[in-house]
């Protein structure tokens, strides 16, 4: 199994945001977790990629069969884990070239590598820019400096096309996008699903499941996985609402 | 409040240097003696600066004055100097090298060249026999002894430094490379004195290296000069790295005439107690003074910079932007005054100072001030003092990237900011490589002036991990 995500009980400041998600992902598998506003979507992601200032007071996260929470966050990043961020930050000052280029060679280092030549990363470069149709021009610049939010929203799939890991977590990548983009995004995404490889897709919308079809659809509901089924669920939340959720739980919990 | 002289040793051989130094020089130039005894006079009147006075309230001097200091006023055999100080060769950057050596001018046959195009290079003592009628229309106009204790003093005992004369509408190509080096011997102290004249539409490039020759104990108080005429413009960089163990008081004078231009720029990547003075006087309308630093410190280091911009006449601009990064217990102060003077409407004047504070012992004090008499200008002033930013070091970290290399990128792209505003190509990745370097812990003295021995290898980012 590549991730394994048992009872994981996460507060910031004091106020329990998760309180006991289960997930499972295996290699080849793309799922999708949806659900409302604030409930704790993006906080799974950021614990799972290591950022600071989450507070885990239960649960495990098993990666590989390792402890993912003793790793910083480089490590996670360098054993297979992308995060796709909602929110990209802007680096003025370092190019997108060399960010790329140094990530790309500590992966390398990690895993006992010899750096990438010159010639092979600008190869690879010019290769996943054209998956996701980035233009040079973004390329030559600092990280996401001036990018719009479409751009950004590439350059993230683009990044994650160049370190290609094993598992892929994309935070509201279809936020703010119009159709072209989310096209262009989620085809990019589909162009790097290989067998080895897994991605969980976070998303408010079934919008952009009409492009990136999931094998699994988890609903994330008030700090748990409240629901979990094929893609038909997506359609179902569609059309029915959160509000179904929020009346399914509360039956449950009567 | 003065302080009792006996207290500062630094003091003790003041007058005895000065009536060495009277009798060295100025044959003919009639005017010096006389000078630099208003000035020893101006000097014994100011004394050294304290913490009690404003502009050094931040800025303590008491340790870099307890010492004995010796002034290098012994002449030296210029080969020997010239083999064993400066031995390297330029590379990248074709410039013209001039150096100076405890404040004394190092040449191999000539002291004073004239090359084509009536431009004139060379010692400054030698100017003053062989052209006293520049050397009286601007030596001495632009400095402040009267005001300033180390513009004084240097008045006072200057023994040597630079002349730069730039006739009409001469742009000099290659840019003229000033290298001053001090050490060798114990607790120099030097004092040197720089004049660079402009003249109408000239252009010209002046690089002033500060660097030392190893780790003994030096105070260097240099005063330049400058004199920007009509249409003419100097691109100018300040490039110090000194050792720990030293002091540098550098000034810079600046007169700028109708629609001169200035852009001068400071690099600051080692030493004890550096002090950089920056003025410049708006005189002509279409002026430009564009004022840039970048400082890197740790340890105990202390670096301050103080910008005065006079705005006399309408219509000028000025921009003035310095950034810093300290770590450990670095301390760092920033002046800057812009004075807007009644009739210079028209006005744009900006100015900002940015700093990265790595640690909690780490100081820096920043004082931006704008002084406005004039109704109908455009001033702005700021002024940050943070950490580097968690969001950017998390996405960094999360492709890969070491905790260390992506604090290293985030203060490199912060200090980029102001080497990318760097003109001259080889020179800007020749000082991109150097703050890397710095950054990493890695640069020593022995990469002496920029351009003259660092190896000329590029440091890239495709990072060593064994060297962090």
């Amino acid at each position: 199994m590549l991730l394994q995500v048992k009872n994981l009980h996460v507060s910031i400041n004091g106020k329990e945001i998760l309180k006991g998600v289960n997930l499972e992902v295996n290699k080849g598998e793309v799922h999708a977790i949806m659900g409302p506003n604030g409930t704790g979507k993006s906080t799974l992601a950021a614990v799972i990629a290591g950022k600071n200032g989450y507070e885990i007071t239960q649960g495990e996260i098993l990666y590989n069969g390792k402890n993912l929470l003793d790793m910083p966050p480089e490590v996670r990043a360098q054993e297979g884990i992308f995060l796709g961020f909602q929110y990209p930050v802007e680096i003025p000052g370092v190019s997108m070239t060399n960010f790329m280029r140094t990530a790309l060679n500590e992966i390398r280092k990690y895993h006992g590598q010899e750096p990438m030549s010159a010639k092979d990363f600008l190869a690879r470069m010019t290769e996943k820019k054209d998956l996701v149709e980035l233009t040079s021009k973004l390329t030559n610049r600092s990280v996401n400096e001036g990018f719009s939010g479409g751009e950004k929203k590439k350059n993230e799939i683009f990044q994650m096309a160049m370190l290609d890991p094993q598992l892929s977590i994309l935070d509201e990548t279809d936020s703010g996008l119009d159709i072209d983009a989310l096209r262009i995004v989620a085809h990019g995404v589909n162009k790097l699903k290989t067998k080895e490889n897994a991605t969980v897709v976070i998303t408010h919308y079934q919008r952009l499941l009409d492009y990136i079809v999931p094998d699994f659809v988890h609903v994330l509901f008030e700090g748990k996985v409240v629901l979990s089924g094929g893609k038909e669920l997506a359609l179902e939340l569609e059309e029915k609402g959160y509000d179904w959720i929020k009346k399914e739980t509360e039956n449950h919990s009567k | 409040m003065k302080i009792e002289k006996n207290a500062i040793p630094a003091l003790k051989n003041i007058p005895h240097w000065f009536d060495i130094v009277s009798d060295k020089n100025g044959n003919s130039f009639t005017g010096l003696r006389a000078y630099r005894q208003s000035a020893f006079e101006d000097f014994n009147r100011l004394g050294f600066p304290n913490k009690k006075m404003e502009k050094w309230r931040h800025t303590d001097l008491s340790a870099s004055l307890s010492f004995d200091y010796s002034l290098a006023t012994q002449d030296f055999n210029m080969q020997d100097v010239l083999s064993d100080v400066f031995e390297c060769d330029v590379h990248d950057l074709e410039s013209f090298v001039v150096n100076l050596y405890k404040g004394r001018f190092v040449f191999k046959e000539n002291n004073l060249f004239t090359l084509p195009k009536g431009v004139i290079v060379g010692s400054i003592s030698a100017a003053f026999d062989q052209y006293p009628e520049l050397i009286e229309k601007h030596f001495g106009k632009y400095g402040k002894t009267d005001k300033n204790a180390f513009h004084a003093l240097n008045s006072a005992l200057f023994l040597d430094g630079l002349f730069v004369y730039v006739p009409k509408n001469v742009i000099v190509e290659k840019p003229l490379q000033l290298i001053n080096a001090v050490g060798a011997s114990d607790d120099v102290f030097v004092q040197n004195r720089n004049l660079i004249v402009l003249e109408e539409g000239s252009q010209l490039t002046l690089i002033h290296c500060d660097d030392s020759y190893n780790y003994k104990r030096s105070f260097t108080n240099s005063l330049t000069e400058v004199f920007i005429g009509d249409n003419a413009s100097l691109d100018h960089y300040r490039l110090q790295n000194i050792n720990n163990n030293s002091t540098l008081i550098s000034s810079l004078v600046v007169e700028q005439e109708r629609n001169a231009q200035l852009s001068t720029n400071s690099i600051i990547l080692n030493g004890g107690l550096i002090r950089n003075e920056t003025y410049t006087k708006l005189n002509g309308e279409g002026a430009n003074a564009s004022i840039l630093g970048v400082y890197l410190a740790d340890k105990n280091q202390h670096i301050d910079n103080q910008v005065f911009v006079d705005h006399a006449v309408p219509n000028c601009t000025s921009n003035e932007q310095f950034k810093g990064i300290l770590d450990d217990y670095a301390r760092a102060v920033f002046n800057g005054h812009i004075l807007v003077r009644k009739d210079a409407q028209k006005t744009l004047a900006y100015q900002n100072n940015a700093n990265i504070i790595l640690t909690d012992k780490a100081v820096i004090n920043t004082k931006p001030f704008l002084e406005i008499y004039a109704d109908d200008v455009k001033c702005s002033h700021g002024a940050t003092v943070g950490q580097l930013d968690e969001n950017a070091l998390f996405y960094i970290r999360q492709r890969g990237i070491s905790e260390d290399n992506a604090r290293m990128l985030l203060m490199y792209a912060f200090a980029a900011d102001v080497t990318q505003e760097i003109k001259i190509d080889s020179l800007r990745d020749r000082i991109e490589d150097m703050v890397k370097k710095r950054l990493r812990g890695e640069l020593s003295i022995c990469d002496q002036c920029v351009l003259q021995c660092s190896s000329p290898e590029k440091y890239n980012f495709e990072i060593d991990m064994s060297k962090i």
